[in-house]
Order: C-alpha cells, then structure tokens, then sequence
C-alpha cells in the first residue's frame, strides 16, 4: 500500500478535504437519488394497488 | 397481455408498449446496479491504490474518478434524454416521453456532482472554486436545462401536454451539449483540454484505466436508476388501466 498508514490515506498528501468533500458530497448525491426513487416507487405502487383495489380496469 | 404480442418470436417494439417493458426493466435494473457497484469498488481500488500520486497537482487529481465520469454523463444523458423526448413528440409514443422524464433526474444529479467536484478541484489547483469560465458557465447551464425539464413537467397538468412542452425545451437545449464540450478549444478557458479524445490520451496508464472503470460504473447507474425511476413513472401514469390491475392480482397482492 502506497500510503503507509490510516492517516496518510486520509491526509490524501495534504489535499484530504478535497479529495473527500468531493467523494463524500458525490455519495450523498447518491444515495439521496436512490432513497428518493425508491419512496417513489414504493407509492406508486401503493397508489396503484388502491386504485386496482377499488375495482378498477374499468378505466376512469 | 394478448393484444400487444409479437406475432414472430423476439422483436424490441414490443418492448415500446409499458405494460410490456415494466416488466422488463424490473428484471434488469438489478443487473446494471450490480455491475455498476463491482466497476465502482474496483475502479477506486486502482485509483486510490494502485494509481500514483500525480507529480503536478499532487493527490488531488484523484477527484477526476468521478468528476469527468459525472461531467461525461450528465451531457450524456441530456442528448439521451432529448432524444426520447423528440421521439415522444414526433411519433406520439408515451413510453419515451416516460424515458426522458426517467433520465431527467439522474441527469441534474450527474450535472451537480461534476459542478461540485470541479469546484473543489478548482480550488487547489486554480486558487477559485468558481470562475465563470466557458466550461463551467456552460455545465451550470446544463443543470438549468435539467432542472427546468423537471419544473416545466411539474408545471403542466395534463401530462401529455407537459411531455410535449418539455420536449421542446430539451430539443432546443441540445444545443449547448457541443459547447460544453468544445467549449475548452473555442474559448481561452481555465480549465484544461481534453485529456481523454479520439486518437489519443495524455494521461498514465493507470490512472486513465481507472476513470474508464468508473466512467463504465456510472454509466451502469444511470441506466439502472433511469430503468427503476421509469416503472415508477409508468405506474402513475397508468394506474387506472387493466394491465397494471392484472398484474397487481398476479402478484397476489
């Protein structure tokens, strides 16, 4: 391992804060995108199975 | 599910009707989710530790791993998304206005994401973590485009109207995809030329290995998250029909 230590690593040669604000704001996007469409997904499908609940298919 | 069957075997049209395609995306999201995350862990592994420190700028050029895969992807993802928008408009077709508005989101995350690591680049390397320079004045504006795709779809009722209205904003908006990315060799500009283009790289083995690897995993993301965000879409838009009754009573729920 070219850094050494823990430190080093995170120390990123002096560039650490960086470096790791750009990773972390990057996984934080993330993960927020996939939080976000999955609570969509999830009433999506709870609004549907309502709908299909109420006898629809019969068109509205 | 008779009506819209192929009549020969295999054919990708039967995949434009959504009660056809939920289905499938269900099945291949997971796919490009699961791709994407083995590229990503190892695309870091060979740029955190097997890439060495760059003798210029140091360690901070390692933010280029996801800085040029977003700003790839985000311009990308406008020309795809304009694309099925144009479709949509031109051939009426609901399934690909569903698809531009899936890519819309991911797209603006793309954009922000490069926006935000080109400032903390910026600021060791130039001093400034903005400069209203041609490059980044017209990735800002990308974003623009994204966020007022996703607004005007927002603004307009009835959702075929808004798939139009958006289409045609998003056609228009093409136009600043190529001056992002010649905007480097038309205009003097603070950011650097191209390091990656046809013909040729300037950048290590290594290093350039890695940020493909991470371009590939990015890439696998977007479609995943464009396949998941379009079955959401389809199931908004489509509750009330038969064929999303019929596969709710399938699943037994």
């Amino acid at each position: 391992m070219q850094w050494g230590s823990v430190e080093n690593f995170l120390a990123m040669g002096g560039y650490g804060f960086y470096v790791w604000g750009s990773y972390l704001v990057c996984a934080a996007a993330i993960v927020a995108e996939i939080v976000l469409v999955r609570a969509r997904s999830r009433r999506a499908l709870a609004d549907a199975r309502s709908f299909a609940a109420r006898g629809a298919g019969k068109g509205v | 599910m008779s009506s819209v069957a192929a009549p020969t075997g295999f054919s990708l049209f039967r995949y434009s009707a959504p009660a056809q395609f939920y289905p499938l995306a269900g099945k291949l999201a997971p796919w490009f989710y699961a791709v994407a995350a083995i590229l990503a862990a190892i695309g870091l592994y060979i740029g955190f530790f097997r890439a060495p420190t760059d003798f210029q700028q140091g360690d901070a050029y390692r933010i280029i791993f996801i800085h040029v895969p977003s700003a790839w992807m985000a311009m990308f993802l406008y020309v795809v998304m304009a694309f099925w928008a144009g479709v949509g408009l031109v051939f009426n077709t609901r399934l690909s206005s569903l698809m531009a508005s899936a890519i819309a989101p991911t797209g603006a995350i793309m954009a922000f994401i490069s926006l935000w690591t080109g400032a903390l680049w910026g600021r060791p390397t130039w001093g400034a973590y903005w400069v209203w320079d041609a490059r980044l004045t017209s990735t800002l504006i990308l974003l623009f485009l994204y966020l007022g795709f996703i607004a005007l779809q927002a603004a307009i009722d009835d959702p075929r109207r808004a798939d139009k209205a958006s289409a045609v904003l998003a056609l228009v908006g093409v136009v600043n995809v190529p001056i992002i990315y010649f905007s480097v060799k038309w205009w003097n500009t603070l950011h650097q030329g191209a390091s990656v283009k046809p013909g040729g790289s300037s950048m290590a083995a290594v290093m350039l290995t890695a940020m493909l690897i991470m371009v590939f995993a990015f890439w696998a993301y977007a479609i995943g998250m464009a396949l998941t965000r379009v079955r959401a879409l389809i199931l908004e838009r489509e509750k009330r029909s038969q064929w999303v009754a019929e596969l709710l009573a399938a699943r037994g729920r």
